[in-house]
């Protein structure tokens, strides 16, 4: 990998810590801690479902925030405050800006999910006592979360290349929430027929599935992650994030910067 | 081979809703600096000075025509390496201090780790944030920032320099400091093409200077030749506050202090107007040809209709004065 690509993601990993992102930490301690304590007093036999359930679930929503809402900025923001103008004058290529953007985000949400997944397993500790080999199944949801924030990351990285931050993340989130029911997006493509068929089917394969990434309910129910499926999120997550960067530096680079 | 070659550089904007309708930021430009050369690149605000700086840049695309820089590409690293670009009011990354962003640039222009730190301290010094290198940049002025500015282009010793405005939100010591600083970079040996809308910036410094206005490039030619042509008009400066009455009627316009006076009148006038001063024993100081200043000549192209430039874009003296004439 180009050096200058590890130097722009750096910058924008140092940048995230500077804006204080990281203090979302404490938002997620704060509940997982009350919700833990709460949980002890008022569950029985079912703690360690509900604390699964709830860590895993604010995982997910506070890294796919920060990754649609730093993710839409990481290219209008340098273009509006006019910072890509000294960076894009230096021998760095465009598209090397948009890959150690996407890196330096991505590199922060695995940095926040990794101090997110300590918090999840100490309030396990402290519903049950003691950690058990299903456990281990968490580690393969958070996982999972991850290749979540990488697509959600590439795609925010996609329109905030060619439309304004508030439309990126409109759109962002919407493929985040029409991506939760592809499954049952497919199921509902059989039903119908003619266009509409191949309507719903398009969207079936352009939206990300992130229904087959989402294993947190079956994971809290201490049921198995098969390995096909760990190969075929980990191919699928990386082919896609991969195209919709490939879609972003297309764009980027015919792109005349105001 | 010219260090800065344009080509029919143009650039023409879609704009309105649908981008149907074009706007010309750039008409066809034609244009080029030699090694060595401080130039002036004048024009009123909106004028597409910006535009220029851009496309050369490779920040926005050309709609026709081609530049080449140092013999190379636009898009070229290798180019883009030996050049330094300032960008009119620059706005950093605040969340970083003096010294970071400077080693951040540095890593981005290839400068080893070694010599990266020494030549950072070295840069601070020279625009005067020595003491300022670990300050964050949301703390810093206008005016550090346009030296801060000033650090990160010249940080990797570049050949060619771009100052987009390089005396914008400075006091007056600060101009002189950045004057100073382009001074030194042409002893050095460096090209700095700058853009200003102050003239005596560029009249102070400028081997040559070119005048934009509204796209349109009206003329290019060295400071001296530019004002060379004489208005038709003397200049006299005596001794004493009397005016002699004569003056009157050779069309003097007159100014006097409490110890001197001075006359402009047409030149076909000016042996009468020293036989007038004789007659009154008045002491003569100095009777010197009015020139047009670049301010003249500058208000001049922006008045007249847009002229052709394209030949008059090289460094030929010859070339130059023709654009005067």
């Amino acid at each position: 990998m180009s050096e200058r690509i590890l130097h722009i993601a750096s910058n924008t990993f140092r940048e995230a810590v500077r804006d204080r992102v990281l203090y979302n930490l404490i938002a997620f301690a704060l509940l997982l801690s009350g919700a833990s304590i709460l949980v002890g007093q008022i569950s029985i036999g079912i703690e360690r479902l509900v604390v699964i359930n709830l860590g895993l679930t604010a995982v997910s929503l506070f890294g796919l925030v920060i990754a649609i809402f730093i993710g839409i900025g990481l290219v209008s923001k340098e273009i509006d405050k006019k910072t890509l103008y000294t960076v894009l004058s230096r021998p760095v290529r465009r598209w090397e800006f948009i890959v150690g953007k996407f890196f330096g985000l991505s590199g922060t949400l695995v940095v926040n999910t990794f101090f997110m997944a300590i918090g999840v397993f100490a309030a396990l500790l402290y519903v049950s006592h003691h950690l058990q080999r299903s456990d281990g199944w968490v580690l393969v949801a958070l996982y999972f979360i991850v290749l979540q924030f990488l697509i959600i990351t590439s795609l925010a990285l996609l329109f905030s290349s060619f439309s304004s931050p508030l439309m990126s993340a409109v759109f962002a989130f919407s493929m985040f929430v029409i991506g939760s029911f592809a499954e049952d997006l497919r199921g509902f493509s059989a039903m119908v027929h003619g266009i509409a068929r191949w309507l719903v089917l398009g969207a079936v394969y352009l939206v990300p599935n992130f229904s087959a990434l989402n294993v947190i309910s079956s994971v809290a129910h201490e049921t198995a992650v098969s390995g096909q499926l760990i190969w075929y999120n980990t191919a699928y997550a990386l082919i896609y994030s991969t195209m919709a960067l490939c879609g972003a530096v297309l764009i980027f680079e015919r792109r005349n910067l105001k | 081979m010219p260090v800065i070659e344009i080509v029919g550089l143009e650039k023409t904007y879609k704009v309105g809703f649908w981008r149907k309708r074009a706007k010309t930021g750039l008409y066809p430009l034609d244009l080029r600096i030699e090694e060595g050369e401080i130039f002036g690149y004048l024009g009123a605000n909106g004028a597409g000075k910006t535009t220029t700086l851009k496309l050369l840049m490779g920040l926005v695309f050309p709609t026709a025509g081609t530049a080449r820089i140092l013999g190379m590409e636009l898009d070229d690293p290798k180019m883009k390496a030996q050049i330094g670009f300032l960008p009119e009011q620059p706005y950093f990354y605040d969340y970083l201090t003096g010294r970071e962003l400077l080693e951040y640039y540095g890593q981005l222009s290839g400068i080893p780790g070694a010599n990266r730190s020494r030549r950072v301290a070295e840069v601070l010094d020279q625009v005067g944030l020595k003491d300022a290198g670990d300050t964050q940049l949301r703390k810093f002025s206008k005016g550090m920032l346009q030296r801060i500015g000033i650090a990160q282009a010249i940080l990797h010793d570049p050949k060619v320099l771009f100052l987009d405005e390089p005396m914008s939100g400075l006091d007056p010591m600060g101009r002189r400091e950045v004057r100073d600083l382009i001074e030194q970079l042409k002893r050095d040996g460096k090209t700095v093409f700058f853009s200003t809308h102050i003239l005596s910036d560029a009249e102070a410094l400028c081997d040559r200077v070119g005048i934009i206005h509204q796209g349109k490039l009206r003329g290019v030619g060295a400071v001296a030749d530019l004002t060379a042509s004489v208005q038709g008009k003397v200049e006299l400066v005596w001794h004493g506050n009397i005016v002699p009455k004569a003056f009157a009627s050779l069309g003097a316009e007159y100014h006097v202090t409490t110890d001197t006076a001075r006359a402009v009148i047409p030149e076909a006038n000016q042996d009468a107007a020293i036989d007038a001063l004789r007659r009154e024993r008045l002491r003569l100081i100095s009777v010197v040809p009015v020139r047009k200043s670049l301010e003249d000549y500058f208000m001049a192209q922006l008045n007249s209709p847009a002229v052709n430039q394209t030949a008059n874009s090289t460094p030929n003296p010859a070339a130059s004065a023709a654009v005067t004439s």
